[in-house]
């Protein structure tokens, strides 16, 4: 696959403040790929970065073997659904979406049917005339990623677009732009912090905390094999414990030694060990590997949240078995179900 | 919470007192004629129909209006640039800026009118500057130049500030959506930028426009003879002359000529459809207060 | 917008504020000159602070200008905020009279409303003087505040004054210790907005005023046609008082920051 984009050393600075840490990232054709990470971490810095919206304090930004990194943003063959939809409240629907083909001189002809072809694609035929001030959030929201992709960019870049719908709309939402992607065939950027929407949607996650890239990878490696104790914590329900890697395969935390499936590490390396709630088992007091007794259950619907109260710590279960609060128990999980990760300092 | 409303009652009895009693009075005397000093009460339009019979009263009002639209003009074609230069600059240089521009709106406007009486005077600052590259001295005060400038002086501020205050109000997104989607800065002025401005330049052209007709105070100090304005006309109705009736029957005209303006104002506004402008608005900036 | 050199922008703005200040500086500075002359500063010196001080007329009218606009600010802005607080709670169609009726004296011709007064004072025969001109300075700075305070009003959760008298408090306590601090920007943007405006008035003072009573506008209009430069004199303290005020009006509000931030 063709590499579209590559973000070499991108550094920003903000008075005094460094928001940018060195980003070094590849977007390759036809990829759906989720900047992921809490408020603040740079995501939507490294976006606008892209856009040409803002000037990165170092590195260059290359697209399609360019350095566009000095190009404005309506020179760079990009286009933006921005966070609150930017309609322009003075023109129609049509009129909105026609705008970046007005621009480029196309026969109005031409333009018509551009139009109405990409309010087919988004769900809006018949839309052209209407006031865009009227329409509802999700229909802004449609609009505005009309008007992005009627232009055929190569990339388009989304930034957070979902977070003002209410929640049904957005899963609905989410699929929608999926089914997009898949149709048109272009990269799409997309930014949020909500790692439900990054799992569901993307090809390839990009986790980033504090300026840096914290993990790259699948939304299966992410959830599987978080690489660190932030990865772990911000994608899913987890455990997490510190540890100590004895030797490949074996490992040690809660003093107790367990086998595990990970190797590479050093030996005797001090290392952080995370297991997801889904993968432990309560069994019958002494048939696990670790002892402990129940101090809460709360129902959740899909399932329940139990708490295990065991000698060093407590432990987070997702169960859809039926215990009561103050059993002895005992938790088990597989050798697979321990992912051991570099130990992150301080987090 | 009955227990609010009765706050009102005291403004209820001003305004009555205050504004509809004196209106009511002014359509009485322009509805009637005085003889003696004694008002009559046989109801009469003879005092609109003398205003608009008399080539002489038309060419007042054609004055006035000519002066405002002139007053107007300059101070849109320098208020607009000056108000977009100053929303390109950094927030809180904007803030000083606009309190700048705001500060001179302060000073009693007889004394910023009367500073330029010294300025233009034949032996004044500007001739004398003039002087030194041998030009003049040019007789400058009591000219049109002269009132014109001293309408622009006053009026500028009242133009820049809601054209600053309606660019800066705007979503800055959009001009971003615009770049993405290929507009270079200068088309993205022109096709966003200043269509979603013009509300702000409305409520500016609003400001500007109705006092400068209805003023007399300008004209008089930095003009000559030459100028008869609606607004001298009335004070020479009630105070020289005085005709009262003839007097009030002009001031109901100008009144109503400012209605009918006002309205055609409200309904640009409503044709250009961005929803901000609103008379709290106009009303807000009519003298506009430092934040 | 990328905010960075903006040559030109700065180039236009330095030009239009030299426009609005070169005539207050050279008012200024001619306030110094030793001579009559407004164009050649031919030496400093106070003589024309001296004769504004000595000018008995010139002093009546600053006096008659601040103290009315001390007083008209103040009336205006109890009955201003006592009115916009009992619109927030009147029924529409009275509410809507009022506003409209405000709108009406705010944007009425300042000429035609100076008339209207004057023949309401000469109907009522009420001998013109100082007393009418403050009536007509408290009519027309009323709706200012008015329109300044009624949106801060409407922005206040409506249940505060019920959970103030929910508590026990009178409608008066209510209003006074829950409503008013809450709306205190309005009120002091509503307050300065008077206050200008009264300063600030010419037309509206010179039809209601009789007996010889001049606010400074007036003395100004009726000196114009004579350079007189006790005028320039008056203007600078005009403006440095304007100055001071300014600088207060900014600094008051940091210090009480910083008062607060030593209780925490």
């Amino acid at each position: 696959m063709k590499k579209l984009i590559e973000l070499k050393n991108l550094t920003k600075e903000y008075s005094g403040q460094v928001v940018l840490k060195g980003i070094n990232l590849d977007i390759y054709e036809n990829e759906f790929v989720t900047l992921l990470g809490p408020s603040g971490c740079g995501k939507t810095t490294t976006l606008r970065i892209i856009g040409g919206f803002l000037d990165a304090s170092d590195g260059t930004v290359i697209f399609d073997s360019y350095n566009i990194s000095k190009i404005p943003s309506y020179k760079r063959e990009i286009n933006t659904v921005f966070q609150k939809y930017a309609l322009f409240p003075h023109m129609n629907v049509g009129d909105n979406i026609a705008f970046g083909l007005k621009i480029k001189k196309m026969p109005r002809s031409l333009i018509k049917q551009k139009v109405a072809d990409v309010l087919d694609l988004v769900g809006l035929n018949g839309y052209e005339n209407r006031d865009v001030t009227l329409l509802s959030g999700g229909q802004q929201q449609r609009v505005a990623i009309a008007r992005a992709l009627v232009n055929e960019p190569k990339v388009l870049l989304l930034d957070e677009p979902l977070g003002a719908l209410d929640l049904k709309l957005r899963k609905g939402m989410q699929l929608e732009l999926k089914r997009i992607q898949k149709e048109v065939g272009i990269t799409f950027i997309y930014v949020t912090h909500d790692q439900e929407e990054a799992l569901t949607m993307s090809d390839k996650i990009v986790v980033m905390n504090e300026g840096s890239i914290q993990q790259i990878g699948t939304p299966m490696d992410i959830y599987n094999e978080p690489e660190n104790r932030f990865v772990a914590k911000f994608i899913g329900d987890s455990n997490i414990m510190e540890g100590i890697m004895l030797k490949d395969f074996l490992v040690e935390f809660d003093n107790q030694q367990f086998e595990c499936v990970d190797k590479g590490f050093m030996e005797d390396e001090e290392i952080d060990v995370v297991i997801r709630p889904e993968d432990i088992d309560i069994l019958e007091e002494g048939n696990g590997k670790i002892d402990g007794v129940i101090s809460s259950i709360i129902f959740k619907g899909v399932h329940y949240e139990i708490i295990v109260e065991t000698n060093n710590r407590s432990y987070l279960i997702h169960t859809t078995d039926v215990v009561e609060k103050g059993r002895r128990v005992s938790l088990s999980f597989y050798p697979e179900d321990i992912h051991v990760m570099s130990r992150m300092e301080s987090y | 919470m009955h227990h609010f409303k009765k706050l009102i009652s005291p403004y209820l009895f001003v305004l009555f007192l205050f504004t509809l009693l004196p209106m009511l009075l002014i359509v009485i005397y322009a509805i009637t004629i005085s003889k003696n000093e004694v008002l009559t009460f046989t109801i009469t339009f003879e005092n609109f129909q003398r205003f608009f019979r008399d080539s002489i009263f038309i060419s007042v009002l054609l004055q006035s209006f000519k002066l405002g639209l002139i007053t107007t003009a300059i101070c849109l074609f320098i208020g607009y640039p000056v108000a977009y230069a100053i929303s390109l600059l950094k927030e809180k240089t904007q803030t000083y800026l606009i309190l700048l521009i705001t500060i001179p709106t302060w000073i009693n406007l007889l004394i910023r009118t009367y500073s330029w009486v010294s300025i233009l005077s034949s032996k004044g600052i500007l001739n004398n500057f003039l002087a030194k590259f041998g030009i003049g001295p040019l007789n400058l005060l009591y000219t049109d130049f002269a009132v014109i400038i001293g309408m622009i002086y006053s009026c500028l501020p009242f133009m820049i500030l809601p054209i600053h205050s309606s660019l800066t109000k705007m979503d800055q997104s959009l001009h971003e959506a615009s770049m993405d989607l290929g507009a270079n800065p200068m088309i993205t002025f022109l096709k966003i930028t200043f269509p979603l401005s013009l509300p702000g330049v409305l409520t500016g052209i609003t400001m500007v426009f109705l006092p400068a007709i209805s003023t007399f105070v300008i004209p008089k100090i930095l003009g000559g003879a030459q100028y008869t304005l609606i607004g001298s006309f009335i004070e020479t109705q009630f105070i020289t002359i005085g005709n009262w009736n003839f007097g009030s029957a002009v001031s109901l005209i100008l009144a109503a000529f400012i209605l009918i303006l006002m309205s055609l104002m409200n309904a640009a506004d409503r044709y250009t459809n961005s929803g901000d402008r609103d008379e709290d608005e106009t009303r807000r900036l009519k003298r506009y207060a430092k934040k | 917008m990328r905010k960075s050199k903006h040559i030109p922008s700065w180039l236009m703005v330095v030009l239009c504020l030299l426009f609005l200040y070169l005539p207050i500086v050279v008012m200024m500075i001619f306030s110094f000159n030793s001579t009559k002359s407004t164009s050649v500063f031919t030496g400093f010196s106070f003589r024309w602070y001296q004769t504004l001080f000595e000018d008995n007329d010139m002093m009546r009218a600053v006096y008659v200008s601040v103290s009315i606009a001390v007083i008209a600010t103040f009336v205006s802005t109890v009955l201003g905020t006592l009115t916009a607080i009992g619109l927030s709670k009147t029924k529409k169609v009275m509410k809507e009279f009022i506003l409209q009726i405000n709108n009406l004296s705010i944007l009425n011709p300042e000429i035609v409303t100076a008339i209207s007064l004057m023949l309401l004072f000469s109907a009522l025969n009420i001998q013109k003087g100082y007393m009418t001109m403050l009536l007509a300075h408290i009519s027309f700075c009323t709706p200012f505040v008015i329109t300044n305070v009624l949106p801060k009003v409407r922005q206040l959760d409506a249940n505060l004054a019920d959970a103030a008298m929910d508590l026990g408090a009178t409608p008066f306590q209510a209003l006074w210790k829950v409503i008013i601090p809450q709306i205190k920007p309005g009120i002091f943007a509503g307050a300065l907005l008077a206050f200008t405006m009264s300063f600030d008035d010419f037309i509206i003072s010179y039809f209601v005023t009789g007996n010889g009573v001049q606010n400074i506008s007036i003395i100004v209009y009726n000196m114009s046609k004579r350079t007189n430069p006790s005028i320039n004199a008056l203007s600078t303290i005009v403006v440095l008082v304007i100055l001071v005020v300014l600088i207060l009006s900014r600094l008051l509000p940091m210090l009480n920051k910083k008062k607060e931030k030593r209780v925490q």
